[in-house]
C-alpha cells in the first residue's frame, strides 16, 4: 500500500502552523478518510467537523490544496499524492481549532431574513396547488446543504470581511428560494438592497464554481434578485411613482 | 467543585433532527420556554440523509389509500409486534403533519393536478411517500429549521448531554458540555424530550453518521427508563460496498421504487425465488407486472424487490454466502436496464434519483444510468428504543419523553421505508405538546449538587488518565467489528454470548481510556465519552437478541429459524437493575382495540 503526506493546519484563534502526517492510502479514499485515519493513529485530538460522510450534510468544509471543498467528496485519486496534500480551515470565518471554524455568523444572518409567508390555501381542505414546473426552479435552491463553501470563496467576505453589510451567496440563494416560492407573498427586496448588500456582488461566479450541489448560484439566484431590486428601486418610472405616492 | 453554567427552560429537547425540531416547535407553540441541545450544527442531523420520502396516506395518487391501509401495512411490516395504538395515531395524523410542512415552506414534488406527489415504497400497498426527488430528509429538516428559528427557541449547537439529572425519580434536567470550549453546562428543565436518533455507530458497516451512538437510549436507561425491542436492528438491504471507504453509505429504496432490480452474478433476479407467504398475494408474478407497478399501473402488484427490508437484506446475504455475489461482496442493483422501456432513460434517472446519480459518479466512478451498482446490507435503523406511552410519548420515568428513532413501539420488528420521517413528525409533535403540559403542571424539579459533581468527575476522568491510557478509537473500532460479526443480520446464541463477553472486556478497557490535549474541540475526548453509550446499547441488543429465541422481522436466529407464536405475544424489555446490571424480561404486547383487530383481519 502507498503512503501519502498530509499537511494539516493545527492551531487555534491565537495562531498555528502546518504539520505533516503520513498515512496509508487505499483505493477510493477521500480526504476525510485520511483525516480520520490520522486522528485514530497519531493525532487523537485533531479537530474536524463532520457528520454524514456522504455529501449530504455540508459539515466537513475545508480548503484542500487551496480549494474550498467538502472533505468527504474529495477523492485522493483526484489529487497529486507525490506532493503533500494541504488541508486547512475555511478562511472566511474565525478558527475554533484545527480544521473547525466558527460559522455561527451564517445562522445569525439567516435569522434576520423574513420567513416564508404563504398565500391563503387554494383548496377548502387547506392545501395548495402548484405546478411541478413552478416548483422546479425553487427546488434547485433548496438542494443547498449549507456547507458555506460559497461564503468561503466569496471575496466580499473572504478578502473584504464585509460580514456586517453583506449576506453572501448562501443567503442570496435562500432569499431566492423564498422570493420565487410559488406560495410566498412576502417582499424582501428592500432588505436585499440594504441589509443583505446584494449590490456588493460583482458576479464573478466563484460561488457557483465551488458549489458541491451544482446550484447555479449567480445566474439563477443572484442575478434575478439583483434585477428585482433594480426594478423596484432604480427604475425611473417607479421612482417617480414613489415620489407621487409619498405626497 | 466543578465549574459549570446553568440554563433554565421549561422543556429541554435533546437532538435537533426531525423529531427534536418538531417537538421544540410544538412545545414552544404551547407557550413553554424551550431549549434544543444538539451535538452538531443546526440542520446537520441524520434526518438530512433520509432520501426516499415521508409516508402519509394522503391518497393523492391512489384514492383507495387511507389511514386504515397505512395502519395495516405498518403492522404487517412490523410482524405485529408494534404498539397498535401508536401505529393507529401515526397513520391517522401523518397526512396533517405533511400538509403542515407545506404550509411552512416545504416544496414536495407535484402531481399533474398540482398536489403532493407520492411514490411507491417497500411494504406500502399504495403510492404513499411524499418526496422531493431523493433528498426528502434535507427538505424536511430545512423546513423545520427555518420555521423553528423564528419561534423563540434557544439552540445550543455542538453541545453534548452526558447524563440526565433526576429529582426523586422524575427528570429535572441534564448535564453536558459544549464542544467548542469543553465547558460544563447544567440544563434545568421541567420536562426533557429525547430525540437523539439511533445506534448505527455500534456497527462497522452503517449508513448512520457519527452522532448515532445511542445517546438517548443510554441516557434513558441510566435514568431508569425501560427500553423495548432492542433486538430489532434494521439492516437496509442496499448500501454501497465499493470502494471500501464508502462502504455502508445508503442507496435509497427509491431506486427499486423507480424500477431498479436486484441481480446476482449469474444475472438472475433472485428476489422472485423467495416471496414470504404473508406477501404472496401482493407481489407481482413476473418482471413485466413488477415494472408496470413501478410506473403507476394500479392493477399491477409490486415487484419482489419492494418486499420488506428485513427480507430483502436476508436474500442478499444468502446470494453472497452461496457464492453468487458481485466481485466486492455485494449483489447488483440495476436501474440502467430501464433503457429498454424508456427512450430518455438517462435523463429520467437523473431527475428521479439525482443524489444517487451524483453519489455513485463522485464516489465510485459509476454512471448508474449506464451500469449496475454493487450493493449490500448496511446497519440503518433501530426499531428498539425507549418504551413510551402511545399518546403522550412519555417514558417510564416521569417527565422524560422520547420521540423518533430513539423511541420504540411504532415499528415493531421491522420498519417500513418512509415510516420514519412520518414518525418524527407525528410523535415529535406529540412529545413536544405533552412535555410542555408536563412542565406546566409539575414545574421544575430540584437538582442536588452531588449528581452534578459525579457527572463532571466522570466526564473529566479520561483526562485524569491522560494520553498514557489506551486511546478511545481502538476500543470503538473493536466494538464495531465485534457487533458486525457476532450480532449482525444472521445471529445465534453462541455468537451473541461471545459478544456479551467481549462487551464486558471492552467495558473494562473503556474504564481505563485516557486522552491527551485540552478540552477545546477535542474529538478524542468526545469519542471516549461516547463509548459508554455505545457499549450500553450494544449490550442491550445482544441481550434482547439472546432472549428472543425465534426469527421475526429484522431479528433472524439461525438456531431458531422459525417464528414462535409465544414470542409473537411479547416485547423484550430491558432496564437497569438495582446493582447496575442489565435486567431482561418479557412483557406482554399492549392490548389491541377490537376496531384495529378488525382492520388487520380485513386487510390480510
Amino acid at each position: 500500500m502507498a503512503e501519502a503526506t498530509f499537511r494539516i493546519w493545527r492551531g487555534d484563534p491565537d495562531g498555528g502552523d502546518f504539520r505533516d502526517y503520513r498515512t496509508e492510502v487505499s483505493e477510493g479514499m477521500v480526504v476525510l478518510d485520511a483525516v480520520h485515519q490520522i486522528q485514530a493513529e497519531s493525532a487523537h485530538d485533531l479537530a474536524v467537523r463532520w457528520n454524514c460522510k456522504a455529501g449530504k450534510c455540508g459539515s466537513c468544509s475545508a480548503e484542500v490544496n487551496g480549494h474550498p471543498k467538502l472533505m468527504c467528496m474529495t477523492r485522493l485519486s483526484d489529487l497529486d499524492l507525490a506532493e503533500p496534500v494541504t488541508i486547512e480551515p475555511m478562511k472566511a470565518f474565525p478558527v475554533v481549532r484545527d480544521l473547525v471554524t466558527d460559522v455561527s455568523w451564517n445562522y445569525r444572518v439567516k435569522e434576520r431574513i423574513k420567513p416564508f409567508k404563504p398565500r391563503p390555501p387554494d383548496a377548502e381542505d387547506g392545501t395548495w396547488r402548484m405546478a411541478q414546473e413552478d416548483v422546479d426552479r425553487v427546488q434547485e435552491f433548496r438542494k443547498c446543504i449549507e456547507c458555506y463553501l460559497c461564503q468561503d470563496v466569496c471575496h466580499v467576505l473572504r478578502e473584504h470581511h464585509l460580514h456586517e453589510r453583506f449576506a453572501g451567496p448562501r443567503f442570496f440563494v435562500y432569499n431566492a428560494a423564498l422570493e420565487m416560492h410559488p406560495l410566498d407573498v412576502e417582499d424582501r427586496r428592500a432588505d436585499l438592497k440594504d441589509d443583505d448588500g446584494i449590490g456588493f456582488c460583482n458576479i464573478t461566479k466563484c460561488c457557483t464554481k465551488v458549489c458541491p450541489e451544482s446550484i447555479t448560484i449567480t445566474d439563477n439566484a443572484i442575478i434575478p434578485l439583483k434585477e428585482r431590486v433594480v426594478d423596484e428601486f432604480y427604475d425611473p418610472i417607479r421612482k417617480l411613482l414613489r415620489v407621487f405616492r409619498r405626497k | 467543585m466543578a465549574s459549570y453554567r446553568t440554563h433554565r427552560h421549561d422543556v429541554l429537547v435533546i437532538g435537533a433532527g426531525g423529531a427534536g425540531l418538531r417537538a421544540a416547535i410544538e412545545a414552544s407553540a404551547a407557550g413553554a420556554s424551550v431549549a434544543v441541545v444538539c451535538k452538531s450544527l443546526l440542520g446537520k442531523a441524520h434526518t438530512v440523509m433520509a432520501e426516499g420520502g415521508v409516508a402519509a396516506a394522503l391518497a393523492n395518487v391512489d384514492e383507495r389509500d387511507g389511514w386504515r391501509v397505512h395502519f395495516a401495512d405498518t403492522m404487517r411490516g412490523g410482524a405485529y409486534l408494534n404498539n397498535p395504538r401508536m401505529a393507529q395515531i401515526h397513520a391517522q395524523e401523518a397526512p396533517q403533519r405533511v400538509r403542515e410542512l407545506e404550509a411552512w415552506g416545504a416544496l414536495f414534488d407535484r402531481t399533474a393536478d398540482g398536489r403532493i406527489l407520492q411514490r411507491n415504497f417497500g411494504g406500502h400497498k399504495y403510492p404513499r411517500l411524499a418526496h422531493v426527488g431523493d433528498r426528502t430528509g434535507l427538505e424536511m429538516i430545512r423546513t423545520l429549521q427555518d420555521h423553528g428559528i423564528h419561534r423563540g427557541i434557544e439552540f445550543y449547537m455542538e453541545h453534548t448531554v452526558t447524563r440526565l439529572l433526576l429529582d426523586d425519580g422524575r427528570v429535572a434536567g441534564a448535564f453536558g458540555y459544549d464542544r467548542e470550549r469543553g465547558r460544563f453546562r447544567v440544563f434545568k428543565a421541567g420536562a426533557v424530550v429525547l430525540a437523539t436518533g439511533g445506534i448505527g455507530r455500534a456497527y462497522k458497516i452503517t449508513s448512520n453518521s457519527w452522532e448515532y451512538t445511542g445517546d438517548g437510549h443510554a441516557l434513558a436507561y441510566h435514568a431508569g427508563a425501560e427500553l423495548i425491542d432492542m433486538e430489532f436492528v434494521q439492516f437496509h438491504p442496499t448500501g454501497m460496498v465499493w470502494p471500501p471507504s464508502v462502504r455502508g453509505i445508503l442507496v435509497t429504496e427509491g431506486v427499486r421504487g423507480e424500477g431498479g432490480v436486484l441481480k446476482n452474478s449469474e444475472g438472475r433476479r433472485f428476489m422472485f425465488d423467495d416471496v414470504p407467504d404473508l406477501y404472496k398475494d401482493q407481489t407481482a408474478d413476473d418482471p413485466e407486472e413488477g415494472w408496470r407497478y413501478t410506473q403507476g399501473d394500479r392493477d399491477a402488484r409490486r415487484p419482489p424487490e419492494l418486499l420488506t427490508r428485513d427480507h430483502v437484506a436476508r436474500c442478499i446475504v444468502r446470494e453472497i454466502k452461496e457464492g453468487r455475489g458481485s466481485p466486492h461482496g455485494g449483489v447488483y442493483l440495476d436501474i440502467a436496464w430501464i433503457r429498454e422501456k424508456l427512450p430518455d432513460h438517462a435523463e429520467h434517472i437523473k431527475k428521479k434519483l439525482p443524489s444517487m446519480y451524483h453519489q455513485f459518479k463522485e464516489l465510485a466512478d459509476i454512471d448508474i444510468t449506464a451500469e449496475a451498482m454493487e450493493v449490500g446490507p448496511t446497519t440503518h435503523y433501530a426499531m428498539g428504543g425507549v418504551k413510551v406511552d402511545a399518546d403522550s410519548q412519555m417514558s417510564t420515568v416521569p417527565g422524560l419523553f422520547a420521540a423518533g428513532e430513539c423511541a420504540a413501539g411504532l415499528h415493531g420488528a421491522n420498519r417500513l421505508g418512509g415510516n420514519s420521517l412520518s414518525d418524527l413528525l407525528v410523535f415529535g409533535k406529540r412529545a413536544g405538546e405533552h412535555a410542555a403540559a408536563f412542565a406546566r403542571e409539575h414545574g421544575a424539579g430540584a437538582i442536588d449538587d452531588g449528581q452534578v459533581e459525579a457527572a463532571a468527575a466522570a466526564a473529566l476522568a479520561p483526562f485524569e488518565r491522560g494520553a498514557g491510557g489506551e486511546g478511545p478509537y481502538a476500543i470503538q473500532h473493536a466494538l464495531q467489528e465485534m457487533m458486525q460479526d457476532l450480532v449482525g443480520i444472521v445471529r445465534n446464541a453462541a455468537e451473541m454470548s461471545r459478544a456479551l463477553d467481549g462487551i464486558a472486556e471492552l467495558r473494562r478497557r473503556a474504564r481505563e481510556v485516557g486522552v491527551g490535549g485540552n478540552r477545546e474541540y477535542n474529538p478524542g475526548w468526545h469519542t471516549a465519552l461516547d463509548l459508554d453509550n455505545l457499549l450500553t446499547v450494544s449490550e442491550a441488543v445482544a441481550r434482547a437478541g439472546l432472549e428472543r429465541e425465534e426469527s421475526r422481522g429484522a431479528h433472524f436466529r439461525e438456531d431458531h429459524p422459525q417464528k414462535d407464536p409465544a414470542f409473537g405475544q411479547v416485547n423484550v424489555a430491558i432496564r437497569r437493575g438495582a446493582d447496575g446490571e442489565m435486567v431482561v424480561r418479557r412483557e406482554p404486547l399492549p392490548p389491541m382495540a377490537p376496531e384495529l383487530q378488525q382492520i388487520i383481519e380485513e386487510m390480510k
